[in-house]
């Protein structure tokens, strides 16, 4: 990097933004009266992105991985004008954004929202800028100079086999876990409300009509066939309040969440054995275009109307009480929100196509560091939206069932004396508005989001009119690629079953047989955690998230473990403090909830403590709430262990790979030479005298 | 002047709309095959489109959460 002297104006410009981005941060913190606007949200963050795009993204390219824009990328040498090509950089961060940008960054900081908006926009906004986009940026740069390789190929090369298959292990577990959790923010959204069931359900046949006429009538008409089928889902959710209104239609899309929870495991079955042109691809592109349009409306939204906060900067749940998720501040708020902080799913993604199709390694920063920064943006608006609705709204939809009750009138008590005044009328008001018979215990984020985005929406456009609309289109875009995710999800999780069986017995690993056993048991796997949490008497969402929070915080700071160990073989250890920093406080974060998890005396946040109260329960013939005969006692104490089993396979995953990590930093500080394996490359001769 | 950066614009949305669903730019693969490996024939526009759907989403297609 060639140092060039601060220019004046330079100065004024990066100084000034730094003032106006501290500034707003301290006006969210010390403002106290009835409400903030949400312009200081955005200021902030729009301010601390481009200061951390500006200087420490420069650092990491300049002197971490030290980016040469003369090397030549995976996509110039091996140029096949399919896998690999070089693509303009504005393209690939368009495809690189769609592929990290999911319903995660929408539902952690919404559940996090319950101990205010202030911990929860400093999270996001530190752990982006620190974590998140210097392992996307990492990752995605190691696999460039290893000829595009996977996360897991890398660790196998940089770790050793061992720690490979350890990785592996823990990929699955955690696919497993976020395709429950996901699953169960669809059933929590959809149970009991006709006009969503109606319109998610629809969205098949289209999907369906649109692979066939891909594949038989014009197969690279791809964008008019979406543009078309975008189109039809509107209608549909027109539609899905006539048949909401109809009562003979409305009984047959009104299902109680077991009975969706079901539907949905036939679903993610059917729909990953089927060819994928038929139904998982149309839907893929059905959800991206949602996902992208919503998410510009919403930003659209936001910055039009600069809606006020009405959530308290910080709230009295930060002692670890709230009722949307157990747990104190430290550990659990670092991973509650984990997608628009730091995600080790996006390791996958920018270890997948995206390097592959890098035209010069000097569009990494863009792409890797850029895109995570415009992901973490959508975190924070999904944190405004959250905290718009009045905060007893916000947590008469977000407490469990078992805390508030089906009443408007208990509910509205309840959660006046937490000291959010709301009234029984309001409650209603409010689910009649959005066309639903309740908003009350509607955890996981979804129908949250979906309300605040239709008071947003409704705002700029169609007023009380549209709310119910806008409220339903918001579901149908968070359910559309939740459905997705579990479709895709399911399919990958059968290819590594099959993988797995492989190695112990070759042969059982392709035929028809093998993939229905090996889809019944990824989809049985998900399915059994997905169905522990619907009949969870605190909704599922309180037990599960954290578990899914745990264990993609795990798998970035096994991705972070990786970079610090490649920086270290590279002998640049003097600068691995970037990628150290960060795996050592995913590493805190992780190991400290998942034993509190597991060991807390309190039974709303310790596995052990909730089994040892029900099986005291069993032992003394007493029926603790929500069982009603003895044999469900027994299922919540299996549950219970169950759970435990999986939070000790996160910890001991993490654990193995810390040590595995530290035994190759040692051994590649003691060696003199290089020893990380990248992909040849003669240097220039002027280089090397440099 | 006005028509042609319109159309520009409209074609780069395209072509980064048409890489959000995983599929790459046909053109730039015809260019690729025919100065690269002239004597291979490329593929169709749809045989392409079908290539690529396969490739993104047989083994599943990996997304984030």
């Amino acid at each position: 990097m060639q140092h060039t002297r601060p220019t004046l104006s330079g100065t004024l410009i990066w100084g000034g933004m730094a003032v106006l981005g501290a500034a707003s941060l301290g006006i969210l913190a010390f403002h106290r009266g009835e409400t903030v606007n949400a312009l200081w949200l955005v200021v902030a963050a729009l301010c601390t992105y481009a200061i951390a795009y500006r200087f420490y993204a420069k650092y990491l390219a300049a002197r971490v991985v030290c980016l040469d824009a003369g090397r030549p990328t995976p996509a110039t040498l091996r140029h096949d004008g399919m896998d690999y090509v070089p693509t303009n950089r504005f393209v690939l961060f368009g495809h690189h954004f769609a592929a990290i940008a999911g319903a995660g960054p929408l539902v952690g900081p919404v559940l996090a929202a319950q101990m205010g908006f202030l911990p929860g926009t400093l999270w996001i906004l530190a752990g982006v800028v620190l974590a998140g986009a210097v392992q996307d940026f990492l990752v995605l740069a190691f696999s460039v100079r290893r000829d595009g390789r996977s996360l897991g190929d890398m660790i196998r090369t940089e770790m050793g086999p061992f720690a490979g298959t350890v990785a592996s292990v823990g990929v699955l577990a955690i696919m497993m876990i976020l395709l429950a959790v996901l699953a169960l923010i669809v059933v929590k959204a959809l149970a009991a409300s006709p006009w969503g069931t109606f319109t998610i359900a629809a969205t098949m046949p289209i999907a369906v009509g649109m692979g066939l006429y891909l594949r038989f009538v014009r197969p690279s008409g791809v964008l008019e066939v979406s543009a078309v089928g975008v189109v039809l889902l509107l209608i549909l959710i027109w539609l899905g309040g006539r048949v909401a209104a109809d009562p003979a239609l409305a009984h047959v899309f009104t299902l109680s969440a077991p009975t969706l929870a079901l539907l949905l495991m036939a679903y993610g079955f059917t729909a990953s054995v089927l060819p994928v042109w038929l139904l998982l691809a149309p839907r893929d592109y059905l959800s991206t275009f949602l996902k992208i349009g919503t998410i510009a409306a919403l930003a659209l939204g936001i910055a039009v109307t600069l809606p006020a906060l009405h959530m308290p900067p910080v709230t009295r749940f930060i002692d670890g009480t709230g009722p949307v998720f157990a747990g104190s501040l430290f550990p659990f708020l670092f991973i509650t929100i984990a997608c628009g902080s730091v995600s080790g799913f996006h390791a996958l993604v920018a270890s997948g196509t995206t390097p592959k199709m890098a035209g010069t390694e000097s569009d990494l920063r863009l792409i890797g560091y850029g895109a995570m920064l415009a992901e973490s943006a959508v975190a924070i608006m999904a944190l405004i939206a959250a905290s718009v609705l009045q905060p007893g709204a916000y947590f008469a939809m977000n407490a469990p069932a078992s805390v508030v009750t089906a009443d408007p009138g208990t509910a509205a008590s309840i959660i006046s004396g937490w000291g959010f005044a709301i009234t029984p009328d309001a409650l209603t008001a409010l689910a009649h508005r959005v066309g639903e018979a309740t908003i009350l215990g509607r955890a996981g984020g979804a129908p949250t989001l979906a309300v605040g985005m239709a008071t947003i929406f409704s705002n700029v456009l169609g007023g009380d009119r549209l709310m119910a609309f806008w409220y339903h289109f918001a579901i149908l875009f968070e359910a559309l690629f939740i459905l997705t995710t579990l479709d895709a999800g399911t399919r990958v999780a059968r290819f590594m079953v099959q993988d797995f069986a492989g190695m112990v017995i070759p042969g059982l690993a392709r035929g028809l047989p093998a993939t229905v056993i090996a889809t019944f048991i990824a989809v049985g796997a998900w399915g059994y955690f997905l169905y522990q949490g619907v009949m969870d008497p605190l909704g599922g969402i309180n037990t599960l998230w954290p578990l899914f929070g745990i264990a993609n915080q795990m798998l970035a700071a096994i991705a972070l473990t990786l970079c610090s160990v490649i920086l270290f073989k590279l002998k640049r250890q003097r600068v691995a403090w970037v990628a150290l920093l960060p795996t050592a406080w995913l590493a805190v974060c992780t190991l400290t909830a998942g034993a509190e998890k597991i060991l807390s005396p309190n039974p709303a946040i310790g596995f052990l403590a909730h089994a040892d109260r029900y099986a005291a329960g069993i032992a003394t013939g007493t029926l603790l709430a929500p069982a009603h005969t003895q044999g469900q006692m027994q299922q919540i104490v299996l549950n219970d262990h169950v759970n435990i089993a999986l939070t000790a396979l996160f910890l001991a995953v993490v654990s193995t790979m810390l040590v595995c990590g530290v035994r190759a930093a040692l051994a590649a500080r003691a060696n003199p030479h290089v020893t990380a394996r990248e992909a040849a490359y003669d240097m220039p001769l002027r280089r090397q005298n440099a | 002047m006005i028509c042609r950066c319109v159309a520009k614009t409209l074609d780069f949305a395209a072509q980064t709309a048409r890489l959000m669903l995983g599929v790459p730019d046909y053109d730039a693969y015809v260019d690729h095959l025919r100065t690269v490996h002239p004597n291979q024939p490329p593929l169709t526009r749809d045989a392409f489109f079908a290539a690529r759907q396969q490739a993104r989403f047989g083994a599943g297609g990996l997304r984030c959460c």
